[in-house]
């Protein structure tokens, strides 16, 4: 989910968790529904800037094929949710969790991602 | 009241009875006991080899709890008077009603030495020869041998299946011909080749006259090595039981019952391979189940009667396509089509005025059987030149309603479509779970599909029609909206016309028809999101990630200067080249951000796009021609080269490939090409809809002798006409057998216009080719694109690190990845 700035961090109470976000492209970059990858602590990651705009970050990793190629999916949606279809041998993942939506049992790593005025950072750690 | 009932015997027969009577047999009228000699309970005989091919689990499932089946027992006397029978066990079974199933065993021919032979019958059987094969001598200096001594259809599966064991394998039929049950002087001569090119030696019009320990002696003093010897010669039904029981037996065999299955004493049945009726015994499993079920219902007080039974077979072996179907000996109307080169023989037997089909065979093209052995005693569509020729693959609405479509389970066209409308089966697995259809030979699933995609069709539920969760159209109906509406973005046909955002299914779907209609290039705007894989970086993925490069090569035609600049940015990028099967060269192992530095030095020395990424156009294949050839009679690689150039670049539902043959003897194999040319003495022949690939299929002569122009013009507007109105997906072939009226219609429309759309088809194909520039080169003339050709958007010099090769035949190959979901 897009996170538009960072909530501020309830004063007292809880624990407060460091967040290293590293920028990775302007917002501009993104076209639409057409993903890029970022090389972000040595992990690649995939970044979808949907139709709503809204920003989503996986790992490129396609656990089918073994190959860093997620980010050259066909992003669309599957009853509602905003999903991408790996390239490699088309298995679809929701981009809000990573779970592989033909393969429950398999699933990719998801990213904080947000947009902080005109650039977009993830958070890989 | 409860009656006992016995059966005898637990083949695929006795198993039938005893499922279908315990289906209907809802009061529990009957209580069943089963007595099989086997070890084991039954199994499916017909499928035989492949437990010895591939140790297949042969066994029907289990009977419900309520039927007794006592294997390892035979039995061996029947009381007629007390109603009992005898077992060797000792035991005496009464019974109120008794089903004989005894089946068959095989003939074994009286010649000295047969009892050293083995037969193909049983799994026993089979284990014995299994450990026979494997024993012996290894020293040996020669292969060990084989001989089975049968050419039938039994014989030839053994044979095969003693091949299979890594035996020298040699079938001695004593009729002049292979098959001699099914085939005629042609078809055998055919199935020969095909059995000889399979490495088997056949030895046909010789009879067998001892087997020798080692060998076996053939008449005329020929010899032949055998380590193993098996008999097929036939079998004999197991009417012992019955004729010591004073039943009636036929003079060849079989105990005699009427067409309700029964004896002539009323309490005691027969049924399967052991049963003679209206003169006949038997030896396929389909009429086995057909008395089966007349007996389970006459057991329920049913009128079922026995009416004769489909004869038609199909051999199982692998390599080889034989089928025969009704009584292709019938005396009537003869169409033969023999293709020595090929290896086809297909014969139809019709009535006088040649409208009713009766019968036939085919060898070495099996294709059409399922349709053609449906036609059985009915009218046929077309002529049986069309028949023969696939011109029956009719939808299947067009079946009546009595066709028999399965004959291995007896089932309907119409037990099929009822079925289908009662149960509201929605997949074809559900209608061979239901209905049985299917589930023997299998041979019968196409024809059962295409009822099913009927029935659907006309009850007008939308199954198969809807592209994906996002459209309610077929992509024809797409094509149409954005055509006729001038939609130019996807965004604005799913907001308008479907729903969600899309998925990998309809929007390479538009983006292939938008691009089919002209909307500039595939990488434009919105339309780069909608690319399929390799449309995406206009480059084909390899499992590793990385692309390849494929430059076009019209016709296969090359200098040798570009040839030397292939190797040349092969080896400066490092890439493996290969050869491709579509006369060109394939550079693999790119990455992302190489491929713009690659196609410059491409397109620097005059090369394009070769499109082997897009459902386009691909290649027109050609022979070398009349220019050099000493057959050529016209210039084959010119066509190409012009065919190449007017459809590169032009997007389709699937990607469409050709070919062109300067003469008859087809060096480009034209006839397996969506369109393939072939030069004749007066102009060209053009072919339509052929595919290669997954399901084969030869092209159909489209219009012979055509001018070049009137060539073209036909195939714009073939393409055309296939461009608006395939499925997504569709080859030519497969739309070709969809198309409402087949060949004639595709005819009508092309040269006569029956549609008037063909000024518009002329007119879509002049702006694709006025409009033509290459894919590439606009993209290294636009900075914006080219600046997405990297791996990474926050490091755009950086490879992919997880990308590795290593050595293989002096070239690189991809690094096996783990993969572990
Ligand atoms: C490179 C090549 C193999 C080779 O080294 O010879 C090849 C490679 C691939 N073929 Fe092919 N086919 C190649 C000739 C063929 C041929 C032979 C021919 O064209 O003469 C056929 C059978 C003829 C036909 O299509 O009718 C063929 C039938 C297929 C099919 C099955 C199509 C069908 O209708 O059943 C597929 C799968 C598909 O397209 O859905 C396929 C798909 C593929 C793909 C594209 C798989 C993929 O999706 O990535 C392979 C891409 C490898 C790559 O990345 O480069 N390839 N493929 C050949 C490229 C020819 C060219 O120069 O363009
Ligand atoms: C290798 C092979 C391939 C075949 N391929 C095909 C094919 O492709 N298509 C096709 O239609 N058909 C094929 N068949 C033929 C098909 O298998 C038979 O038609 C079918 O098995 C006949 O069934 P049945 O129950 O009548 O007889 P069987 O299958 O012979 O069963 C009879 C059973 O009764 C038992 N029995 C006999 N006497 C007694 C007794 N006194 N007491 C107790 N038990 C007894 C036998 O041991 C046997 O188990 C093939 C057969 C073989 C061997
Ligand atoms: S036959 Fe299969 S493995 Fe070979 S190139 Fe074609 S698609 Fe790839
Ligand atoms: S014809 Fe054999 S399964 Fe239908």
């Amino acid at each position: 989910m897009t996170e538009i700035c960072e909530a501020p961090a309830p004063a007292g109470t809880g624990t407060l968790t460091a967040t290293r976000w590293t920028p990775v492209c302007d917002y501009d970059d993104l076209q639409p529904e057409r993903g890029v990858c970022a090389l972000v602590d040595g992990r690649q990651v995939a970044i979808f800037r949907t139709y709503d705009g809204d920003l989503y970050a996986l790992s490129s990793h396609d656990p089918f094929s073994g190959a860093n190629v997620l980010a050259w999916g066909i992003v669309g949606s599957r009853g509602g949710m905003p999903t991408v279809a790996s390239p490699m041998y088309k298995q679809v993942f929701d981009l809000t969790t990573g779970r592989c939506l033909d393969d429950p049992t398999v699933s990719v790593p998801t990213f904080r991602i947000r947009r902080i005025g005109g650039r977009v950072e993830v958070a890989a750690s | 009241m409860t009656g006992r009932l016995v059966v005898v015997g637990h083949g695929p027969a006795a198993h039938r009875l005893v499922d279908a009577l315990r289906e209907r047999d809802s009061a529990d009228r009957w209580q069943i006991t089963v007595v099989g000699e086997e070890t084991r309970t039954a199994y499916d005989r017909v499928a035989l080899t492949s437990y010895l091919t591939e140790g297949a689990d042969l066994g029907y499932p289990a009977h419900d709890e309520s039927v007794t089946v006592r294997t390892g027992e035979r039995v061996t006397a029947i009381d007629r008077a007390a109603r009992t029978v005898t077992t060797d066990a000792g035991e005496a079974l009464p019974y109120d009603a008794l089903v004989l199933a005894t089946g068959s065993v095989p003939f074994v021919p009286p010649v000295p030495g047969a009892e050293h032979a083995f037969v193909y019958r049983t799994i026993e059987d089979l284990d014995a020869l299994r450990v026979a094969a494997g024993s012996g001598d290894l020293t040996m200096s020669r292969p060990r041998a084989g001989v089975v001594v049968g050419g039938g259809l039994l014989g030839l599966e053994a044979a095969r299946a003693l091949q299979g064991l890594d035996m020298d394998t040699h079938v001695v039929e004593v009729a002049p011909w292979l098959m001699p049950r099914q085939l005629d002087e042609g078809g055998g001569a055919m199935l020969r080749r095909h059995i000889e090119a399979l490495g088997m030696s056949v030895h046909t019009g010789v009879g067998l006259e001892r087997v020798e320990p080692g060998a076996v002696r053939l008449a005329g003093d020929v010899v032949l090595d055998a380590d193993v010897v098996v008999f097929s010669a036939g079998i004999r039904p197991r009417d012992d039981l019955a004729r010591a029981a004073g039943l009636a037996v036929g003079q060849r065999g079989g105990i005699v019952v009427d067409d309700t299955c029964r004896t002539d004493d009323p309490h005691v049945f027969a049924i399967g391979e052991c049963a003679l009726i209206g003169g006949m015994v038997y030896g396929l499993v389909g009429p086995c189940f057909t008395m089966a079920e007349v007996v389970a219902d006459r057991l329920l007080d049913g009128e079922a009667r026995f009416t004769g039974a489909d004869l038609s077979t199909q051999l199982k072996l692998m390599g080889v396509d034989v089928a025969s179907f009704g009584d292709p000996s019938a005396d009537a109307l003869d169409v033969i089509y023999t293709d020595p080169v090929a290896g086809i023989y297909k014969r139809l037997v019709v009535s006088d005025d040649a409208q009713t089909l009766l019968g036939g065979v085919l060898v070495g093209d099996a294709s059409s059987y399922p349709t053609l052995r449906a036609y059985v005693g009915a009218k046929l569509p077309g002529t049986p030149e069309q028949a023969l020729f696939g011109g029956t693959e009719a939808a299947g609405a067009a079946l009546p309603e009595s066709t028999i479509i399965c004959s291995c389970n007896n089932v309907t066209a119409g037990t099929i479509r009822c079925a289908i409308a009662e149960d509201e089966l929605t997949d074809v697995p559900a209608v061979k779970a239901c209905t049985k259809a299917g589930t023997g030979c299998g041979s019968c699933v196409p024809l059962v599909k295409k009822i099913f995609d009927a029935e659907l069709t006309a009850a007008g539920i939308e199954v198969s029609k809807a592209l994906c969760e996002h459209f309610d159209h077929s992509r024809a109906e797409l094509f149409d909206i954005i055509r006729v509406r001038g939609v130019t973005t996807f965004s604005q046909l799913i907001t308008e016309h479907g729903r969600g955002r899309g998925c990998d299914i309809c929007k390479p779907a538009v983006a292939s028809i938008l691009a089919s209609l002209g909307n500039g290039h595939i990488l434009d705007g919105e339309q780069a999101g909608l690319q399929d894989t390799n449309d995406r970086f206009l480059a084909n993925m390899q499992k590793n990630g990385t692309y390849s490069v494929v430059p076009r090569i019209p016709g296969g035609e090359i200098t040798p200067e570009r040839l030397i600049v292939i190797g040349e940015v092969a080896q400066e990028f490092g890439l493996y080249t290969k050869i491709t099967g579509g006369q060109r060269i394939d550079l693999f192992g790119a990455r992302v951000e190489q491929l713009p530095q690659i196609w410059k030095r491409l397109i620097d020395a005059g090369f394009e796009s070769g499109h082997a990424y897009g459902k386009a156009l691909r290649t027109v294949k050609s022979c070398v021609g009349s220019t050099w050839c000493r057959y050529g009679v016209q210039d084959s690689v010119g066509l190409a080269i012009r065919l190449e150039l007017r459809y590169r670049g032009l997007r389709a539902p699937h990607k469409i490939k050709s070919a062109v043959s300067g003469c008859a003897r087809e060096c480009a194999e034209a006839q397996s090409k969506d369109f393939g040319i072939i030069a004749t003495e007066k102009g060209w022949n053009l072919y339509v809809a052929g595919n290669g690939g997954m399901r084969p299929r030869h092209a159909d002569l489209f219009a012979g002798d055509l001018d070049e122009e009137t060539l073209v013009r036909y195939i714009d507007r073939f393409l055309m006409f296939y461009i608006r109105t395939a499925d997504r997906l569709q080859r030519t072939a497969s739309w070709l057998e969809s198309l409402d009226g087949g060949l004639d219609y595709l005819r009508e429309v092309v040269i006569e216009d029956s549609l008037g759309i063909c000024d518009e088809l002329d007119a879509a194909m002049e702006r694709h080719v006025a409009g033509y520039s290459d894919e590439w080169r606009a993209i290294l003339d636009d900075p914006e694109k080219m600046r997405r050709f990297v791996s990474f958007v926050n490091a755009p010099e950086t490879p992919d690190p997880s990308i590795a090769f290593e050595p293989e035949r002096d070239q690189i190959k991809p690094v096996t990845v783990e993969v572990t979901p």
